[in-house]
């Protein structure tokens, strides 16, 4: 009897464990998914894009300077594309990074706890903004209004498209700009102001120094963002397939394409894999800047001596 | 004297620059609201689109924006709190951990319209679903989850370490530990994220240009495998197709103070939510 019921003892022990170690293996075997999507996306992408690489060499298809995709015989040079997007994302570097830094100076040194209480959920309320919205906001509000006070013969142009998506940049720069700021120990404040600086001086020569791998990281999420923007260069950049001459020509970035002709494409034929051929170069972009972001974050990390 | 003046001239650079950002905002909402309500009507709200588009209300968008939310939540959460759970509570190697979150890192800044292009070859054609709701939630699934595992993954490190000491000391087994104390415990952050997702699900478009959105359909989608109309992807199609511009303009003002109404209010309760729980932890 004893025997018996030691055994069944023994045995409920080997089951709990069993169990726990079943829950293990599924946790661990979910977690494991968002790398197997990140990893799916590149094969895919991959995958899709290797029958144009075959047809065309990598120079062709990356420095061609027309995209024909629906001629006879068809065109697909991306350079007029890739241009575009670094054109358009650029000029949105010009809106965000001073607006977003400014912004990030503002609530991290000058705001009251109470305006930093205010301030900080309304950056946050401007980037849950969908795209979609700023999009419709450039096309049917700001473009027209430029196209009066400028006088440009097109409102949906480059310019347009940059100072779009400059708004919608700017929050998520504020946001890791200002996360970076107030890490800065605020030891290496005080020290300056014993010797006699102001707080500007202070700003200037201590803080800011101190924080700018951190806002390095911010800018350059921030012009990855830019980049991958679909919906705003869609409606709001003009869609022209050319390389711009002066910011107030209509362009099509990379995403615009590839949003604007999939729907047409037919499914496997060259301008469907040339499609994904510009994903694929998009992502390796992105991909670079995201690497370039973490890396340098790290440094930082490392430098103000939190925990990587 | 003039380390002063560059001071006041400095701060005064700085206080323009955040009034512009702030000022964006209200511009953008003000735009959008004034013109877009008038359009509003309990009819705009409840009835279908008539006219080829130009007349008639937008329900179908509403419903099938509600779909697609639903579907993508009924992937991205349960799969998003598995991953955090594993992360945190069962504390792999570490260089399983970097692997795990350099990838969820690299997916978060995954352009949108790259998830639209992975779910039309992998849920649209490979897969068989086609141009449905279960593709584009699928895709706007993967798209949030990188949000929903960083939002659960702090929330449960927020988790005092005493209390799950506690609960093993007792003899719980961690299984019993996670399920019973460090999940309730944790719940009102993962809750916050989820809520942040949501909002951030309502608006994409990108990610359903191929793989679920029509400009319109008859009546409302009877199966999971339908074609379905969304909101932010009505807002596009109408300033982009059809033969009349003004009446459709119209309509998308409408369509767009709806989606930001529903976006704002969304995010407003998320950042409220995580203000009182960032409270409550400190005090």
């Amino acid at each position: 009897m004893k025997i018996i019921s030691a055994a069944s003892a023994l045995s409920k022990k080997m089951k709990i464990k069993i169990k726990e170690k079943l829950y293990e293996l599924t946790f661990a075997v979910l977690a494991f998914s968002s790398l197997a999507f990140l990893v799916g996306i590149v094969i895919v992408l991959f995958r899709e894009a290797m029958p144009i690489f075959e047809k065309l060499n990598i120079g062709d298809l990356v420095f061609g300077r027309f995209w024909y995709p629906t001629y006879d015989p068809p065109e697909f040079g991306i350079f007029p594309l890739i241009i575009a997007s670094f054109w358009v994302s650029l000029g949105a570097m010009l809106v965000c990074v001073p607006l977003g830094i400014g912004s990030a100076l503002y609530i991290n040194e000058i705001a009251s706890k109470r305006q930093k209480e205010i301030f900080k959920p309304l950056v946050e309320i401007l980037a849950s903004i969908p795209s979609i919205v700023y999009g419709f906001f450039g096309m049917a509000i700001l473009a027209p209004f430029l196209q009066g006070l400028l006088g440009i013969p097109i409102g949906l142009c480059a310019f347009t498209a940059s100072l779009t998506l400059g708004i919608m940049a700017t929050p998520t720069v504020t946001s890791i700009a200002e996360d970076a700021l107030s890490y800065v120990p605020r030891s290496f404040r005080e020290a300056s102001y014993a010797v006699g600086a102001n707080r500007w001086q202070t700003l200037t020569r201590v803080v800011v120094p101190a924080a700018g791998s951190g806002i390095s990281t911010a800018i350059i999420l921030g012009m990855s963002r830019a980049i991958g923007e679909t919906m705003t260069v869609l409606m709001v950049a003009g869609g022209a397939a050319m390389i711009p001459g002066s910011p107030f020509d209509p362009v099509r970035p990379m995403t615009a394409a590839i949003a604007a002709e999939m729907g047409e494409a037919p499914v496997g034929g060259d301008h469907y894999h040339a499609l994904f051929a510009i994903a694929l170069i998009l992502f390796v972009i992105t991909f670079v800047f995201n690497i370039a972001a973490e890396f340098v974050s790290r440094r930082f990390r490392i430098k103000l001596g939190l925990s990587g | 004297m003039r380390r002063n003046i560059t001071e006041k001239i400095g701060f005064g650079i700085v206080s323009v620059c955040m009034w512009i950002t702030v000022s964006f905002l209200f511009l953008i909402i003000f735009f959008i609201a004034v013109k877009g309500i008038g359009v509003i009507s309990w009819e705009f709200l409840t009835s279908q689109p008539r006219n080829a588009m130009t007349a008639g209300g937008v329900a179908p968008a509403i419903v099938g924006t509600f779909y697609l939310v639903v579907g993508s939540m009924m992937f991205a959460v349960p799969l998003g709190i598995a991953t955090a759970i594993y992360l945190t509570e069962y504390s792999p190697k570490s260089y399983v951990l970097n692997l795990i979150r350099i990838s969820i890192n690299n997916l978060a800044g995954v352009p949108s319209v790259v998830f639209g292009l992975f779910g039309l070859a992998i849920f649209v054609k490979f897969l068989g679903f086609g141009v449905s709701i279960i593709s584009g939630s699928l895709s706007l699934g993967i798209l949030v989850l990188p949000l929903i595992i960083s939002a659960a993954q702090e929330a449960l490190l927020a988790v005092p370490q005493s209390i799950r000491e506690a609960s093993l000391a007792v003899g719980a087994s961690k299984w019993q530990t996670i399920k019973k104390i460090v999940v309730p415990a944790a719940m009102p952050g993962i809750l916050t994220g989820v809520i942040l997702s949501i909002g951030r699900v309502a608006g994409e478009t990108a990610p359903i240009l191929f793989t679920a959105a029509t400009f319109y359909i008859k009546g409302y989608p009877d199966s999971p495998f339908s074609e379905v109309m969304a909101l932010p992807y009505h807002i596009y199609a109408l300033m982009t197709e059809g033969s009349h511009p003004e009446k459709q303009t119209a309509i998308a003002y409408g369509c767009c103070l709806i989606l930001l109404s529903l976006v704002l209010i969304v995010s407003g309760i998320a950042i409220y939510m995580r203000k009182r729980e960032r409270s409550y932890h400190h005090a």
